[in-house]
């Protein structure tokens, strides 16, 4: 049945919830900031591609912070690299989510020890909805990543929806 | 041309900048004297028995001993031999000549060096960190080199 609580028969009469509707259109296009750091972004840009096909999901790349509602962090964050996410992070509007993509993304993955240069985890800048495991994830994982983010977005409700603080 | 003929050529023109070798190694190598650096590989890149028109690979070192190094991988193309230079500098005092100036390779390599190891080439025309941010505190691949605790307020440490 998707978002319709009741349709009317005759004319364009259809019946939801305020939180349905726009739940319904923000998980259907999740526009997706593009920030592939390493080799995890080989495996976004095949999830892009048509074997996977990332478009199905209304995911559409964009080159600008200001017109998209994901980030997807994919790659080895280093020090140099984490006040520029932070920065744009903020540029994004509300509301914006965040996939940590990938180990080193995660927790600093191969370089956890002796990474004097990396971020071991991009959580520690900005907060995270979702992490995809992996080194790299396969495609399918980050699928798997988008509709696990489509399924918290639609159980958001305008009332009770919390501004995350970085 | 040998390492052992090399070494003989560098020898005679230099005296005391050329110190010692070890010429029966997989890569021989000739240590020379950190402040003549570019003398040296000016002439070898010049002189038309050597001609190394190419520098393979510029490495920084931190030795055991406690001294700072450089290691240069010189190949001539044109007659097909190798020979690896070396130079040391102290900890206290790390300064080597630069030879950006013979090779054009060499300016970022050295700033790569100066980057990880600290060590500062004199003469060079643009010597700035090159891949951590220019306020990153110490030098990273130094062996008693210790991670930062913060850095720009973000926690470096797992």
């Amino acid at each position: 049945m998707g978002i319709l609580n009741y349709k009317f028969e005759s004319g364009n009469i259809l019946i939801t919830s305020l939180d349905g509707l726009l739940n319904w259109a923000r998980l259907s296009s999740l526009w997706q900031m593009q920030f592939g750091l390493a080799c995890c972004a080989i495996e976004m840009m095949a999830a892009s591609a048509s074997n996977f096909d990332i478009m199905r999901f209304g995911v559409i790349p964009r080159a600008t912070p200001r017109q998209c509602d994901v980030m997807i962090v994919s790659g080895t964050v280093t020090l140099k690299m984490a006040t520029r996410i932070k920065r744009l992070f903020d540029q994004m509007p509300e509301p914006r989510y965040v996939i940590s993509m990938g180990s080193c993304s995660n927790c600093g993955g191969p370089y956890w020890e002796h990474g004097y240069h990396v971020l071991k985890g991009v959580d520690r800048v900005i907060p995270v909805d979702v992490y995809v495991p992996g080194c790299p994830p396969r495609p399918e994982a980050l699928l798997e990543g988008i509709i696990k983010l489509q399924e918290k977005v639609r159980k958001e409700s305008l009332a009770k929806k919390t501004v995350p603080t970085a | 041309m040998t390492a052992q003929e090399i070494y003989d050529n560098l020898k005679a023109k230099f005296g005391d900048a050329v110190g010692e070798a070890k010429l029966d190694a997989l890569q021989p190598w000739i240590a020379i004297s950190e402040t003549r650096t570019r003398e040296i590989c000016q002439f070898l890149r010049d002189e038309p028995t050597f001609a190394f028109d190419y520098l393979s690979c510029l490495s920084g070192m931190d030795y055991p001993d406690g001294k700072l190094g450089v290691v240069y991988h010189l190949f001539s193309m044109t007659h097909r031999h190798k020979i690896v230079l070396r130079t040391m500098c102290t900890r206290e005092h790390p300064h080597i000549q630069s030879v950006s100036a013979v090779w054009g390779t060499a300016n970022w390599h050295e700033r790569e060096a100066y980057d990880m190891f600290g060590i500062v080439f004199d003469e060079h025309p643009d010597l700035r960190r090159i891949l951590c941010g220019d306020d990153y505190p110490g030098y990273p691949l130094r062996k008693d080199f210790k991670v930062p605790e913060f850095y720009n307020g973000m926690k470096v440490p797992y």
